[in-house]
């Protein structure tokens, strides 16, 4: 009775379609597929293939450009520290140099002073002997002319007159070591 | 269908509705006889809205894909969103795999040729959902139904006959009952809801604005303050209809095109289902 209704009410079942309808359609699918398939697929799936390409290229590059620049900090870390070990080490060097130096300076000046010393020495003692000598022969010739001047008499003569400083001279002698004793 | 021949009983009262003929217009180009409804020839809007949808849909698309920039612009930003909708949303998270690109373009041309189908049916003037014809709904329907058949057969051979409709670890006794049920279910019953789902929530859509728009026009041309009065009431109503319609002509096509993607997996995947 419904369908009556509906048959008497529009004529037409609803369901059936209209051949040239489906040929349009389906024709029109086909068309837009393959213009799709052809054209525009190929067109956007390279599009997303290159940004994507770039998108991990622009990535890797920039990893590598960080490695690169780590690797320099790191070598530079390493320089500096090499720099400050061969610092410390001149300037130890340096210190034990100095150090050295002041002690052989010192050695030298010490034997330096010693060799003075000794050569002072030697010339008091060379001078002192000199001294002696010339004192021995002056004292027994000013001793035997105050003598004989005293005495009166002559005493050139040689034999006696060195006996005479001989005498006096072993009394010197033996007066200077008794008040040596004495003192 | 009730709420359609309801109307029409009450025609000697004034108000006639109009019905399904009224969706198919006068042939702009009628190039013979009539040959009852099947055959009727003749170029109607319908055909004419069809034809204007594969040039706008081509158009936007060449254009929007031929300049191709690292950094995408506007138009090309749009065209590469709705493409990689597609091909993301549905071909690959339903297909999946490693051949899902090879469906991607049926999906594409699927959604879009029957999303700006859809679309016509909310634009005033054209306002004809193509896919209200059931011509079109069958036509586009048809299409995935041989195309997924053909995928299962060139995947499994003539096998994919036994894959699809004897379900596995299913004791022979029940057989008997589920083949014919499984047979049915996916040979006969899948197409034709593919195709009548779209075709009647456009149909439907399509006659509310027809309803709506006629006896508003009914209304405040019949003299009467009452009825002029209700007839703003119509016009509220209307426009939520027209909003709701406008969401199930976008959804409509979704659905179909995910409906075609589960297929086609199914098809390629039948020695796993």
């Amino acid at each position: 009775m419904l369908n009556a209704a509906i048959m008497a009410a529009e004529g037409t079942n609803p369901l059936i379609p209209n051949v040239w309808e489906i040929l349009v359609t389906v024709v029109g699918f086909a068309v837009l597929l393959f213009i799709v398939i052809k054209y525009v697929m190929p067109a956007f799936e390279k599009t997303f293939a290159e940004r994507t390409e770039a998108i991990e290229g622009g990535i890797a590059k920039a990893e590598a450009a960080q490695a690169e620049a780590n690797a320099a900090l790191d070598e530079y870390r390493e320089q500096l520290t090499e720099a400050r070990t061969e610092a410390n080490r001149i300037r130890e060097e340096a210190r034990a140099e100095g150090a050295q130096i002041l002690a052989d300076l010192k050695a030298r000046a010490a034997s330096e002073s010693a060799r003075i010393t000794e050569q002072a020495q030697v010339q008091i003692d060379a001078e002192r002997q000199s001294a002696l000598v010339s004192l021995r022969a002056e004292v027994g010739t000013l001793a035997t002319d105050l003598a004989s001047r005293i005495v009166g008499e002559s005493l050139a003569d040689d034999a006696r007159s060195s006996r005479v400083v001989d005498r006096f001279l072993a009394d010197l002698e033996s007066s200077s070591q008794s008040a040596g004793a004495a003192r | 269908m009730i709420a359609l021949a309801l109307p029409a009983a009450t025609t000697d009262e004034g108000f006639i509705a109009p019905t399904i003929d009224d969706t198919h217009y006068p042939n702009i180009l009628p190039w013979r006889g009539e040959y009852g409804v099947m055959f009727e020839a003749g170029f109607g809007k319908q055909m004419a809205l069809m034809i204007l949808s594969v040039i706008i849909i081509a158009a936007f698309f060449l254009i929007a894909s031929r300049r191709r920039q690292m950094v995408p612009g506007k138009l090309q930003f749009l065209g590469e969103s709705a493409y990689g909708f597609v091909r993301n949303s549905i071909g690959k998270d339903i297909i999946g795999g490693r051949d899902f690109l090879k469906y991607v373009p049926w999906l594409f041309t699927a959604f879009f040729f029957v999303l700006v189908n859809n679309i016509f049916g909310a634009i005033p003037l054209l306002q004809v959902p193509t896919f209200s014809h059931p011509g079109s709904a069958y036509g586009i329907a048809a299409i995935f139904f041989v195309l997924w058949v053909g995928i299962g057969l060139k995947k499994h051979g003539l096998r994919y006959l036994k894959l699809a409709v004897v379900p596995s670890g299913v004791p022979w006794p029940i057989l008997i009952i589920v083949v014919p049920i499984e047979i049915i279910s996916n040979f006969i019953v899948r197409p034709v809801t593919h195709s009548l789902r779209l075709f009647a929530t456009m149909l439907a859509g399509h006659l509310i604005v027809t309803l709506a728009g006629s006896a508003i026009a009914y209304m405040v041309g019949s003299g009467s303050i009452f009825l002029q009065g209700t007839s703003v009431l119509v016009l509220v109503g209307f426009v939520a209809m027209y909003m709701l319609e406008a969401l199930i002509m976008v959804l409509q096509a979704y659905v179909f095109t995910l409906l075609a993607a589960i297929y086609i997996e199914g098809a390629l995947h039948a020695d796993a289902h």
